[in-house]
């Protein structure tokens, strides 16, 4: 019924605008308006209508950003980039918006203002300028000179942020899938076990070869914790389509792509508990999101990523119990105790998952898998 | 009639011609054509242009309405709209889109508008029916091909359009249709049958563009009237000339890759599949890169954008001369700044693959590429800039909307030198930031130029004015709604937030601008009436529309305004006129302006930006002892 009212009213207005917009031309055409040309008032009109867009507009621009500031970056000016690197690209953004600012309200205004001030009026002549080439040469060169800068500042970044792990670097292996993670630490031999894509099965999500001693303290924890301070390099890969691995805080993405292995390092520099000081905020945790369009739930594939201080992070080392515990007892008969989070058996009726879960209860295991 | 070399072509006066022809009657021999002939299976220039901006329009129609619905849903993701179900049906149960369909409307939304509205319906419509116009030709070079290459586009439109009723609905992948997930009906309903449909409608649409840009590159390079050398075509005609060799070279390489992915999909090879394993089962496919599809992509992809933009830049370029009274400023450095755009288009594409796990060497290239592309990008802001400076501006619909494109060039440019840094992609690539970028840099920029071209030339097409108060109505509503819509998407995109979720209130981090979204959602309700608005100014103006009653209303120097208010199939009732001189020559010799076809004074030289001083005769031109 409100649908129905509410087409009702825009054919109204459609018919009350269409009207007076005839009315509107009709008396122009009275007046004597000569066929393609615009009568001075007119043209007077419009100039002002442009300039009041391009100050009001311009003016939004700041204000947004004034208003929006806080949260640019998940933390504007005073963002404390949760990585190393995050700092290096932090100061990036700021310079290319710092000159790209300048060259935006420099360039609205001129375009606005010359609308207005060169409208067509009475007994006014146009001049003909056709080209300039010492003006010519000055705005190619100029911009050339200004994105030089910014290539080899963003090309030297770019060196750092992809260039090899340095030694010692924590391997934490994530394999994405319809619609979760699976995440593998090496244990304390630092050396990740044999996959094997043969041997992926419902039991054996990743088909680690079991047989590799390498693979038995291998940790599969629910949770992606990482070490303070300490560099890590995360081994990416996807089963079935691409994914992405997108950590907003610590400013890393990169693509999960089936068959073809990728790789990110970082350095986490903030803990989860300092960044739950500086926001005021004892609730938040730092999220793994999917970037990269995997079907019909790609939404919904959060994962918890937590930063601990040294000390914190031996004793939940610690507190892991290798992968193999849970499995070398049922190797031979199929499994059935695999914990959550590192199974992609548990499902979800799919019809239903426009219905999220509520915020407290989407750990990984509740997310939507495909069982089509 | 008996030495008429393209038999194609006869010469046809319009009814509405002879009213106001100045040129005399000589009627002789030739026969009227029937409905089907003129209106249908046309090959008039003309007919097919208009044939393409009025199936353009109605798809536009279609995926600006997609946009509202998936819009729906990211405003207000716990309501229900009985609206949706009405139009979806099963898709909205209850009024809630699926997740499923969600994407599938985004991805139509995507697909539809670059190609089937801002290629066919842009490039398409204004190459067909300025080029002969505009360069002094009856017609193109084949129009028995013309109109097949609008038929083509037709097909591949049924094509789609049948996608997006069946079972499992449309493709549901993105306008990108990235594999594995395009190629596995296992991993997405949209990837069933939906997804066959699409890349037939686009290798149909594919042979559709070769066919109308092979006609345009063709009758550019060898039917310019006498007189028109190269540098005295109008920046429109190199727009169109420079878009259609883009095509020509890119589209090509999208035609192989549909047919590689769909090959993977049929008969089980491995050309982007490798080791999956998924609902359930381990395919058998090994040893097929993902990633080599987005290269393949991509080498159209980019170039594509550019396909999108450099007509309405031509148009753009055009309409503000006329209604400057100036001649465009540094016409050469425009028509460089084109072919440099043409050359680095080919070389930028992995700029959208930066997180792929690409090189990082490979990467850097492509990071200077791209940058230098901004380069020429920012030579034609100035010289359009510089074009206003002491103009005598004529403040009409299609002058604002031009206007309205320079302003959304920049916006949407300056982003792009965010995004081509491949540091800051790393943060924003497949954000709400590349959303921002990209539709005010193409979707809304190109529509700017095809509503500034419509506005301009729609006296030409159809003898009649549209409406202007509709006009400016449209225009400011659409001004003030489409930077509504795309500005606060910045924000949105620097904050973090991830392009193509159905639901942000899974995370924490994405869950803070349900007023942004909202809000967004109002303004993109509000733009899609307006151009409903529009749509109806222009079917009402086409047949009540105030009339034309002079034949070159702006004053403008271009050849299609020597040509009857009404042109009937073959453009010029006499002779075809011969040129003498560039065409932006306004405010020059105390006139407001010297048309094309007049010689040049005794005293006078042509004006020195371009270069050649001594008018010469040039090609023969076919058909022009027509009578
Ligand atoms: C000033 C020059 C420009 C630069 C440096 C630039 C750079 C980029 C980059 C690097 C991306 C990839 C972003 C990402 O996915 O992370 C991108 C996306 C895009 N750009 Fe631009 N761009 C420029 C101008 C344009 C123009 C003129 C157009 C179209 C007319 C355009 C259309 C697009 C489109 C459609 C996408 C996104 C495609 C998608 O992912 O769906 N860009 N641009
Ligand atoms: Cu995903
Ligand atoms: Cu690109």
């Amino acid at each position: 019924m409100n649908t129905l009212i509410g087409l009702l009213a825009v054919v109204l207005i459609f018919i009350i605008v269409f009207q007076l917009a005839k009315a509107s031309d009709l008396m122009g055409i009275l007046k004597g308006e000569k066929e393609g040309e615009n009568t001075e008032g007119a043209n007077k009109t419009q100039g002002l209508l442009l300039m009041i867009f391009m100050i009001v507009g311009l003016i939004g621009v700041v204000v947004g950003w004034l208003i929006y500031e806080p949260q640019l970056l998940q933390g504007g000016w005073s963002f404390v980039p949760a990585s190393m690197h995050g700092v290096e690209i932090n100061s990036s953004f700021w310079i290319t918006t710092v000159v790209c600012g300048i060259v935006f309200f420099i360039t609205q205004a001129i375009l606005f203002w010359f609308a207005y001030k060169y409208r067509g009026r009475e007994g006014h002549k146009a001049q003909h300028f056709s080209h300039d080439n010492k003006l010519e040469i000055i705005w190619t060169v100029i911009p050339a000179i200004v994105l030089t800068v910014l290539v080899a500042r963003g090309i030297e970044t770019w060196y750092d942020i992809t260039s090899e792990a340095p030694e010692g670097a924590r391997i934490v292996e994530v394999t994405a899938q319809q619609f979760n993670w699976t995440v593998r630490y090496p244990g304390a031999d630092a050396v990740l076990g044999q996959r094997e894509f043969e041997l992926i099965s419902g039991e054996n999500a990743l088909g680690i070869n079991w047989g590799d001693v390498k693979s038995q303290d291998d940790l599969m924890p629910s949770e992606i914790v990482l070490e303070k301070g300490v560099p890590v390099l995360f081994k990416l890969g996807a089963k079935d389509v691409l994914h992405s691995f997108y950590l907003t805080h610590f400013m890393v993405k990169m693509d999960c792509v089936p068959g073809i292995p990728t790789q990110f390092w970082m350095t986490p520099t903030v803990s989860t508990q300092e960044m739950r000081d500086h926001r005021n905020n004892q609730e938040f945790d730092y999220e793994l999101a999917c970037a990269e369009l995997c079907g019909r739930a790609h939404w919904n594939m959060r994962y918890v990523v937590k930063v601990l201080e040294p000390a914190e992070y031996k004793s939940w080392v610690a507190s892991q119990t290798p992968f193999y515990e849970n499995v070398k007892a049922s190797l031979a008969p199929p499994a059935d105790a695999i914990p959550a989070g590192a199974d992609s058996t548990v499902t979800v009726p799919v019809e239903g998952d426009t219905t999220k879960p509520s915020i407290g209860e989407k750990e990984s295991d509740t997310n939507v898998i495909s069982s089509l | 009639m008996a030495e008429l070399h393209n038999p194609a072509i006869e010469v046809h006066h319009d009814d509405h011609a002879h009213a106001h022809d100045h040129h005399g009657h000589d009627d002789h021999g030739h026969h009227e054509l029937n409905f089907i002939e003129k209106y249908i299976f046309s090959q008039d220039h003309k007919v097919i242009g208009k044939q393409f901006l009025i199936l353009g329009m109605a798809w536009a129609i279609v995926g600006g309405l997609f946009s509202i619905f998936f819009r729906l849903q990211l405003a207000w993701p716990d309501e229900s709209f009985p609206i949706l179900e009405w139009f979806l049906g099963g898709w909205a149960e209850g009024g809630k889109l699926s997740a499923d369909f969600y994407y599938a409307l985004v991805t139509m939304h995507g697909t539809i508008l670059v190609f089937f509205v801002l290629t066919a319906g842009l490039s398409g419509t204004f190459s067909n029916f300025l080029i002969p116009l505009q360069i002094g030709a009856r017609d193109m070079a084949s129009p028995a091909m013309n109109m097949g290459s609008f038929w083509f586009f037709v097909l591949s439109s049924i094509v789609m359009f049948v996608s997006l009723v069946i079972q499992t609905g449309p493709a549901a992948g993105g306008w990108t249709a990235y594999p594995p997930l395009s190629a596995l009906p296992q991993a997405s309903q949209g990837s069933g049958l939906g997804m066959d449909l699409w890349l037939i409608s686009i290798a149909l649409f594919i042979i559709s563009v070769a066919l109308g840009g092979l006609n345009y590159v063709t009758t550019i390079i060898n039917m310019r009237t006498k007189g028109m050398d190269f540098f005295r075509m109008p920046l429109t005609i190199w727009a169109f000339f420079f878009t259609a060799i883009i095509g020509l070279l890119s589209f090509p390489v999208l035609f192989g890759a549909a047919i590689l992915l769909e090959f993977d999909r049929l008969l089980g090879t491995s050309f982007f599949l490798s080791d999956i394993y998924v609902a359930g089962e381990a395919l058998h496919h090994s040893g097929g890169s993902p990633i080599l599809f987005q290269h393949l992509f991509w080498f159209l992809g980019h170039p594509e954008v550019y396909i999108i933009i450099l007509p309405a830049m031509g148009i753009v370029s055009e309409v503000m001369a006329v209604h400057s009274r100036k001649p465009i400023f540094g016409y050469k450095a425009m028509v460089f700044s084109i072919l440099g755009i043409t050359i680095l288009s080919f070389i930028v594409w992995a700029h959208h693959m930066f997180v792929t796990g690409l090189n990082p060497f490979v990467a850097s290239i492509f990071v200077l590429f791209t940058l230098l592309i901004a380069v020429p990008s920012a030579i034609k802001v100035f010289n359009w800039i510089t074009t206003l400076w002491r103009g005598s501006i004529r403040l009409n619909p299609a002058m604002l909307f031009a206007i309205g494109f320079v302003s959304l060039f920049i916006s949407g440019g300056l982003t792009g030198i965010y995004l081509g840094n491949a540091t800051l992609d790393i943060q924003l690539h497949d954000t709400y930031f590349v959303v921002a970028h990209f539709h005010i840099v193409m979707g809304l920029a190109a529509f700017y130029g095809m509503f500034a071209g419509i506005y301009h030339w729609f006296p030409k097409m159809f003898g009649r004015y549209l409406n202007s108060t509709l006009g400016y109505i449209h225009f400011y509503v659409t001004l003030v709604g489409s930077y509504a819509i795309f500005w606060p998407m910045h924000y949105i995109g620097m904050s973090g937030v991830p392009r193509r979720y159905f639901d942000f209130t899974v995370f924490n981090q994405f869950n803070q601008y349900a007023d942004l979204n909202k809000f967004i959602t109002v303004a993109a309700i509000v733009v899609f009436f307006v151009n409903l608005l529009f749509v109806i100014n222009f079917f009402y103006s086409i047949f009540k529309g105030r009339k034309v009653t002079v034949q070159n209303p702006w004053g403008a120097t271009t050849l299609e305004w020597t040509a009857p208010i009404n042109p009937g199939h073959g453009n010029w009732e006499g002779d075809i006129p011969a040129v003498y001189r560039w065409p932006y020559d306004y405010s020059i010799n105390g006139r407001d302006f010297i048309p094309q076809t007049e010689k040049l004074g005794p005293n006078e030289s042509e004006d020195h930006d371009i270069g050649s001083d001594t008018p010469k005769p040039t090609e023969k031109v076919p058909g022009e002892n027509l009578h």
